[in-house]
This record gives structure tokens, sequence and C-alpha cells, in this order.
């Protein structure tokens, strides 16, 4: 399968955290390379690839996160305009001008707009615009008519095609984390033309955006001996310091942190470097951004990893992605479990 | 669809050249001469030998973009607005750069790295950069020169109850009026202006008109609709759905008001919904176009838009059609005049 194309589906397609079912249903259909597959009660997808190891086999999870941030409706006014939080973190200024879908009855386009520079007081143009002020035009005359169409409590999403950027950059809104999981499937692509000992159990996670959610069940009804979250890190743009960033088209960042097991790490470092895969290195002195906090502390604690796609403009409409970095995070990936094997895995509780 | 096309090519102050041709196109069966000047200006001609009133069209063909400046060491643009751009809208935009269209974004620092006081702050001009995705300096250079334009790359869409979302319906809603009207049949002397650099100063009006003289000439805008939350119901400059908005006065031009009075007249003869503009600020090429040679009598008809120079600006249909409406029984009107001059 073309798993680039599937993640520009992924990435135009509409799931806000504790609303995945549509991005859930597509991910199963493409999901071509499972034995087994069950969704928990929050809605994680597990998708089951057993190895041909003798039992009782190792499990190893990858988890990446394919909820998106999103706006909620809280409030419809006179003139049909539509007021509106936040659910995940969203910057106030990166919103005001951009087209929306807002789910109601139907699926329909709206704008945020804010009122015109030529009202507002003098200074006020150095301001950003308050989340408050914002508001969505659905096109309609009255409150009435637009009541019709949407209620208090429906989800918005940003509405963004993905565009091509030179050689093989894409810029589109929910890479993050659909490039994770886009990483998955790479890696099973891989996966499926090698030996591999271990079940590897890759899910796709609900809730990450609203504080790992997703990754606390999914981990308990896996128990996995190894746990790897495939995520998005802050990929080097200008107005960022080197320090924080890592680079576009060099490969995935692996984290080195207290979420990460050192010999996890060590073997994750030495796989990248016998098969020539590029990376950079990810140092997480605060680790809880992603789903690898939640897996590590799962029932009697998870030897985890953390591999990140480096990814520009995180949380706006235009995240920006080199897609030779979620090939290389799913080789990357495939051939470490490849690599595995029970005496590795039986190590990783002993200090 | 005329407006659809119309929006969605590109034409930056001084480059209106696809628009030019499009414009062209569209008019050509309907016209009986049709020349350019040395600005740009596209003027149509109707019945150039007819007796009657010389009546002259006006729409401005330029929209506001974004012109590159400058490239930096890691190959990012830098860019400055031509015409009156908020630098608010452009955070996390897509454009498309260059004669080489190349895709671009504008970008933003993630939320999670930044200060809580820095949300505050608009972001200016100067902290905004295109990123196309390339490598360096050298690469950035290979597709793009100083001086090429960025444009917004929003798709016509129709939405809501009779909406339509596009970029640059300022003036291209004009320009499509305009192109309407030219398919009138009349007696008299119709000259349509499509006029360039309207946005940096209403450079190609005053040049346009100098070479018509016309006896009387209608200008066609989009102008700015402030009917939105957060202001107050007398700041409504003009409102969506009430009708086209016709002007008395701005910051360039007081309109010709026994014409302002029979448009009204008229408008309300014919059951037409109109609207007058309640702000002055602004100017259009009404402006130079009084102004040209020993004065001539103007009077603005525009469609009312939300968030005009921004990526998606958004009108009603049903002003639009009003304002196609009112101008043609206007000009069959004045056909039926003979007291003209």
């Amino acid at each position: 399968m073309d798993v680039k194309h599937f993640l520009r589906n992924l990435s135009e397609s509409s799931g806000v955290s504790g609303y995945e079912q549509n991005i859930t249903e597509q991910i199963s259909t493409a999901c071509t390379w499972a034995d087994d597959m069950r969704r928990d009660k929050l809605g994680n997808l597990i998708m089951l690839k057993r190895g041909e190891g003798t039992k009782p086999k190792k499990k190893i999870m990858l988890a990446a996160h394919m909820d998106e941030i999103g706006l909620i409706i809280t409030k419809v006014e006179k003139g049909g305009f539509l007021r509106f939080g936040t659910i995940g973190g969203f910057d106030q200024r990166v919103l005001l001008g951009q087209e929306v879908i807002v789910h109601g009855k139907t699926p329909s386009l709206g704008i945020i707009g804010a009122k015109p520079p030529h009202v507002q007081a003098h200074g006020e143009q150095n301001k950003a615009v308050k989340l408050e002020d914002l508001f969505i035009d659905l096109g309609y005359d009255t409150k009435e008519d637009a009541e019709k169409l949407v209620r208090i409590g429906d989800l918005v999403t940003l509405k963004r095609e993905v565009i091509d950027l030179q050689s093989s950059l894409l810029a589109g809104k929910a890479f993050d984390d659909r490039a994770g999981v886009a990483a998955i499937f790479e890696c099973f692509k891989i996966l499926s033309t090698l030996h591999h000992e271990v079940d590897v159990y890759g899910v796709a996670t609900v809730q990450e955006e609203v504080g790992l959610r997703g990754a606390v069940t999914s981990t308990y009804g896996i128990v996995p001996d190894l746990g790897i979250a495939i995520d998005v890190s802050f990929g080097d743009q200008p107005d960022l310091r080197e320090s924080e960033t890592i680079k576009l088209g060099n490969g995935p960042g692996i984290a080195i942190g207290p979420h990460v097991h050192p010999k996890v790490y060590d073997r994750m470092v030495k796989t990248a470097k016998e098969w020539n895969i590029k990376y950079s290195l990810d140092p997480s002195p605060s680790p809880g951004g992603t789903d690898a906090y939640a897996i590590q502390v799962a029932q009697a604690g998870v030897a985890t990893i953390l591999l990140s796609v480096p990814l520009r403009y995180m949380h706006t409409s235009i995240e920006t992605i080199d897609y030779d970095d979620v090939k290389s995070t799913g080789k990357l990936m495939a051939m470490f479990i490849a690599g595995l094997n029970n005496e590795f895995v039986e190590g990783l509780t002993c200090f | 669809m005329l407006l659809a096309q119309l929006t969605e090519v590109n034409g930056a102050p001084g480059q209106e050249g696809e628009v030019r041709n499009l414009i062209r196109e569209q008019i050509e069966p309907f016209v009986d001469e049709i020349k350019t000047d040395a600005l740009g200006n596209l003027i149509a001609i109707k019945n150039p030998r007819a007796i009657g009133p010389k009546v002259m069209l006006a729409a401005h063909m330029d929209e506001v973009a974004l012109m590159i400046v400058g490239i930096k060491n890691n190959g990012m643009l830098e860019f400055r607005p031509i015409g009156g751009i908020d630098p608010r809208v452009l955070v996390a935009k897509t454009v498309i750069v260059g004669k080489k269209k190349i895709n671009g974004v504008i970008g933003a620092k993630p939320i999670h790295l930044q200060r809580p006081d820095e949300r505050e702050k608009a972001l200016s001009i100067q902290e905004l950069y295109i990123d196309m995705g390339v490598k360096d300096k050298e690469e950035a250079k290979r597709l793009v020169s100083l001086g090429e334009i960025a444009y917004f790359t929003t798709k016509y869409e129709e939405f809501g109850e009779g909406k339509v979302k596009a970029k640059a319906l300022d003036d291209r809603v004009g320009c499509a009026l305009a192109i309407r009207l030219l398919q009138e049949d009349l007696s008299f002397p119709l000259i349509a202006a499509f006029t360039v650099q309207e946005e940096v100063g209403l450079r190609g009006a005053g040049v346009a008109t100098y070479q018509i003289k016309p006896d009387l000439a209608l200008i066609l805008e989009g102008t700015t609709a402030s009917d939105v939350p957060g202001t107050d119901e007398h700041k409504h400059a003009t409102s969506l759905g009430k009708g086209p908005a016709i002007t008395f006065m701005d910051r360039a031009v007081i309109t010709h008001p026994p014409l302002v009075k029979e448009l009204f007249a008229l408008a309300n003869e014919k059951n037409i919904p109109v609207q007058a503009r309640r702000n002055t600020a602004g100017g259009t090429d009404a402006g130079q176009i009084q102004l040209t040679e020993s004065g001539t009598k103007v009077a603005v008809i525009a469609v009312p838009c939300r968030y005009i120079h921004s990526p998606a600006s958004v009108m009603s249909k049903k002003d639009y059609d009003g304002a196609y409406e009112l101008i043609k029984h206007y000009l069959r009107c004045l056909e039926e005049r003979e007291d003209f001059q």
C-alpha cells in the first residue's frame, strides 16, 4: 500500500480528541497486515501482528495517537455567528482567517473572523485577537437558521488540504500525530518481509492531546514488555533555538530522558548505526508530553522509548514534515523489532 | 462560474496579467473594441460611435498580496504586503509563490515553546516568513526571485445561506459585474475600464479615464462589511444580504449627489434592496476618476464583503445579483432619456 497517500487522507479527515471514530475506521480499513484487530472501551485501535518465536512470546507495543486538537461550539449568537472553546492547545493567533469544518447536522464550511481593523481602537492591531473575540461565520443570517444546523457542543476541525512543498516535505493539519500512525504502517510494511520473534501490537491511541488517556488504557490491556511511542517533535524553524528542535530530513529523533529505558535507547541507537539510518538525539528533560509517559507506568511498569518525527509549526493548520522521516522512523522500528530476542527483553528489568 | 474563475486567478498591483487575460477572453464576444495602455488597464468599448451619453464602468483587477523582499540563508522568504494587509491574518496560511507557482506556508512558533505573554502580542510582518521546504538559500534562489509575489490559495466556495467564500472578492466581484453588464444590449457608448494598481493608491483609474473621457462613471467595488460580533451596530459600514451599498463619501471622493439620489430612487422603484455605505474610511478608483480632466460625475456601487484583504472574504450572492440588477436598470433608464447632457 501507499502509506504516504494513506497519511494524506488521514490528515484531511476529522477526529478531535474523544471523537476519533472516523479515523479509526480509516486506519482499520487500510490495515491489511494485522492478524487480529480490536478496539478497547475508550476507542483505541489495537492491531496485532504475531511473531514467529516460541511461546510465551514477548510483546512490543507501538503507539501513535490519532486524535487531533480542535474547537468546540459554546454559543450560537445573533446573526448566526458561533463562539467556541478549544480542545487541546491552540495559540489564539493561528486561528484568525482559518477555514474550518463545523461538524453539525452535516459538516459545514465556516470562516474564523474577528471585527475588522478599521473599527478597532488605536493600538489594537498590535495585539493578538483574543480567543473570546473570535467567532465562526457559517454564512447564515440569523441565530435560528444557524441553530437548525449547529448545537452547543458540536465539534470544529481545521479545514486544510495537504500540500506538497519542495523535495518530500508535506504541509497540513494533524500530522501531529497521524504521521506517527503512518510510521507504524511503514514499520509493518517492512516487518512483513522480515522474520521477527515478538508479537507486535500497533496501537492508534485516542485522547493524547487532552492528557495521554488512550495510552493509559491500551497499555493496561496489552501488558507489553516494551513500548515505543511515536510522536512528533519540534522541527527546525527560524524562530526556535537549535537546542529546542530536531532537523527535518535527518530521520527520527531518538528521545533520551526519564521516560526512556537506557538499554532500549542504546539498542535503538546501535540499530540506527548498523542499518545506516539517520537520526537525531532528542534530549527531553520534561518527559510529560507524549504517550511514552503513560505507557511507562502502566501495571508493573514498561520499558519505553520515544521516537519523534520532526515537525515544524506544531498545532497549526500547516504542520510541516518530511515524509522521508516517517519512512526512516518506520524502518528503524522494523529493524529494531526484527533484532529483538527474549534474552534482551528479559534483561530490561535487571538494573 | 465567472466569479470562481476570477477569484482563483492572481493579480498583484502591477502584475494583473492573469486577470487581464481571463477578462479579455470573457468580454471579447460582447464588445466592439478592446485596448490596453501603458500601465496595463484593459479598456473595452461597446458602441464606440453611437450617440448618447458615454458611460464608464470601472472595476480594479489587482488584489492585495505579498512581495518577496528577501531570502534568508536558511531558504526562508521575507515578504512585505503590497496593499493593506493586517499581518495577523497571515499566520498559519498557505501561499503560492512566484512565477513558478511554488507552494509555501507561513509558519508560526509552536504554542508549547511560547511564553504566555507572547500569545497576547500580534506577530509583525518582520517576524513572519514563507517556508517552501527548501534546504538553503541556493535552492530557494533557483525557485524564486526577489520582487516576485506570493498569493493566498483560497478556493471559491458557496456556503451557508447564499454566501460565497473566496480571496480577492475586492475587486473581482466588481470585474464580474462589469463583465455581466457588457453583455447588455444598449444603444449608447458603454466603456468598461478594468483598472490596475488600485490597492497601492488608485494608480490606474485616472489614466484610464483620461483616455475614455466619460460623461458619467459607475465604480463597481467590493467594500468592507463589518456586521460581525464585537462591532457596534452603528459601526457596521455595510451589512451582508441588505443589497448593494451606495457610497456618499469616503476618504477620496464625495460622489455626485444627484446621481446617488437617482440610484436610490431607482432601487426603490424597482424594488431592489440597497443600503448606504455607513462609513467614510477607505477610498476607491472613484477618487481619481472624478478628478480626471475637468471632472467626472461618479457613483460607487459596492458589494459588501466581510474579512476583506484577508485569505478568505465572504459575500452574499443576493447583494451581487442586486448590484447587477440595479446597474442594469440604470443603464436602461439612461437609454430612454433624451435630456442626458
